[in-house]
């Protein structure tokens, strides 16, 4: 089966909120004709967007992982911890099973992201036509899992509100679970402003 | 401006397709870059409105209900969610706590009452006042409601907590537990499918 034509090539394009094909148009002030949002052909300024948030999530991943994100205060000690060494104690005192959760959502994750929105952002760049499908798909798997990397800041507010026991014992934030959330949201918005669309133009070989 | 119902383009590559009728479980993806293109909606949109309605009662449940309460030396402790953003609030992580309050309140909260305004008259084909509005609302808040996130979140929270104190999980819980199967049922469904079943194209 030969390959379908592409929006660009019959003269359409659909918009980029509520997917209606309409015919392909220079004007930039256009609007959908649907659903009213501003029609483009590709997302704007993608390529500069996207690094612009990659590299600033960057900066702020090493303060995040640097910074201890929670203190647990007993009677007797004070224990700092970073995203790291609370995967450890979870994996000695908890269940390692959920270590490896937590491993997964704050430090696999986001290093992936890091890493396929780079060679994305890179290949795109250099009009490479290489391994499109296998990029396309690197793409959809960086959507999917991006959110989960909330995942130890719910941990340290739950913990936070829980763990109130005068002076007993008592859990706190601290300024490295929020240098990891602003991580978070930056890399989510830079997948976001990401046009996969880009993967499949201008390639010098087919 | 032109405009044709009949197509259907490929968000991820920009490939065209003539939009085809699915039957139950169907899937179709791009033959192109593998992305999908469309899912069979299974549930009628008087199955969605039931579905949403039930969203909205669990989702006062899970806010009102403490989700799980320590206990130490008897002394007790509950949290619910306000209960965490208030907690990040008033210790120096406000950036954190208004994060929680969007992601797990706000957005969620909005898109189940935007979701059920549009249903709601969807169900006589008609499109709600303020019909484009909500649809993009939809589509934007969408990649930032983290419910499932936080289910998983006060997991490991619970576990964490267990090595030093009782834990007994509250209505809370459970709430949210319920609430993240209705999201997954949820995630098959593209509300932009809406478009197509009301109005016969006139706004």
């Amino acid at each position: 089966m030969s390959a379908p034509p592409r929006a660009r090539e019959l003269g359409m394009m659909s918009c980029h909120v509520c997917r209606l094909v309409t015919a392909y148009t220079e004007d930039p002030q256009a609007h959908c004709p649907r659903c009213h949002s501003a029609l483009h052909m590709r997302k704007e300024a993608s390529i500069a967007r996207s690094w612009a948030l990659l590299l600033a999530a960057a900066m702020f991943y090493i303060p995040a992982n640097v910074f201890p994100i929670m203190r647990t205060q007993s009677l007797s000690s004070k224990d700092d911890n970073t995203i790291l060494s609370g995967i450890f104690e979870l994996w000695r005192a908890g269940s390692p099973g959920l270590a490896v959760i937590v491993f997964t959502a704050s430090i696999v994750v986001p290093m992936l992201k890091f890493i396929i929105m780079t060679v994305l952002l890179v290949s795109v760049q250099r009009s490479s036509g290489f391994v499109t499908k296998h990029r396309a798909r690197l793409y959809r798997f960086v959507e999917l899992i991006g959110y989960w990397s909330m995942l130890d800041v719910f941990v340290v507010a739950i913990l936070s509100a829980l763990v109130h026991f005068q002076i007993l014992s008592r859990v706190e934030p601290l300024p490295g679970v929020v240098y990891f959330g602003v991580v978070v949201v930056l890399t989510m918005l830079s997948a976001m402003s990401f046009d996969p669309r880009l993967i499949w133009d201008n390639r010098k070989s087919q | 401006m032109h405009h044709a119902q009949n197509l259907i383009i490929c968000e991820h590559c920009d490939s065209v397709y003539q939009k085809r009728k699915l039957s139950r479980g169907q899937v179709a993806d791009c033959t192109v870059c593998g992305a999908v293109l469309e899912r069979h909606q299974w549930i009628g949109v008087d199955g969605q409105f039931a579905l949403i309605v039930a969203s909205l009662i669990v989702f006062v449940i899970a806010n009102v209900s403490p989700i799980v309460t320590l206990k130490l030396s008897g002394m007790a402790e509950d949290t619910t969610l306000w209960g965490a953003v208030i907690a990040m609030w008033n210790d120096g992580a406000q950036i954190v706590a208004v994060l929680t309050a969007m992601t797990l309140f706000f957005f969620p909260l909005s898109q189940i009452v935007i979701f059920a305004w549009v249903l709601w008259f969807a169900r006589d084909q008609r499109r709600a006042p303020g019909f484009a509005q909500a649809m993009t609302t939809l589509v934007k808040v969408k990649p930032w409601s983290m419910i499932e996130v936080f289910m998983l979140g006060t997991l490991v929270a619970v576990v964490k907590a267990h090595t030093y104190f009782d834990v007994v999980p509250g209505a809370g819980i459970w709430a949210y537990g319920f609430l993240t199967v209705l999201i997954t049922v949820f995630s098959s469904h593209d509300p932009r499918h809406l478009w197509d079943v009301t109005g016969n194209g006139k706004a």
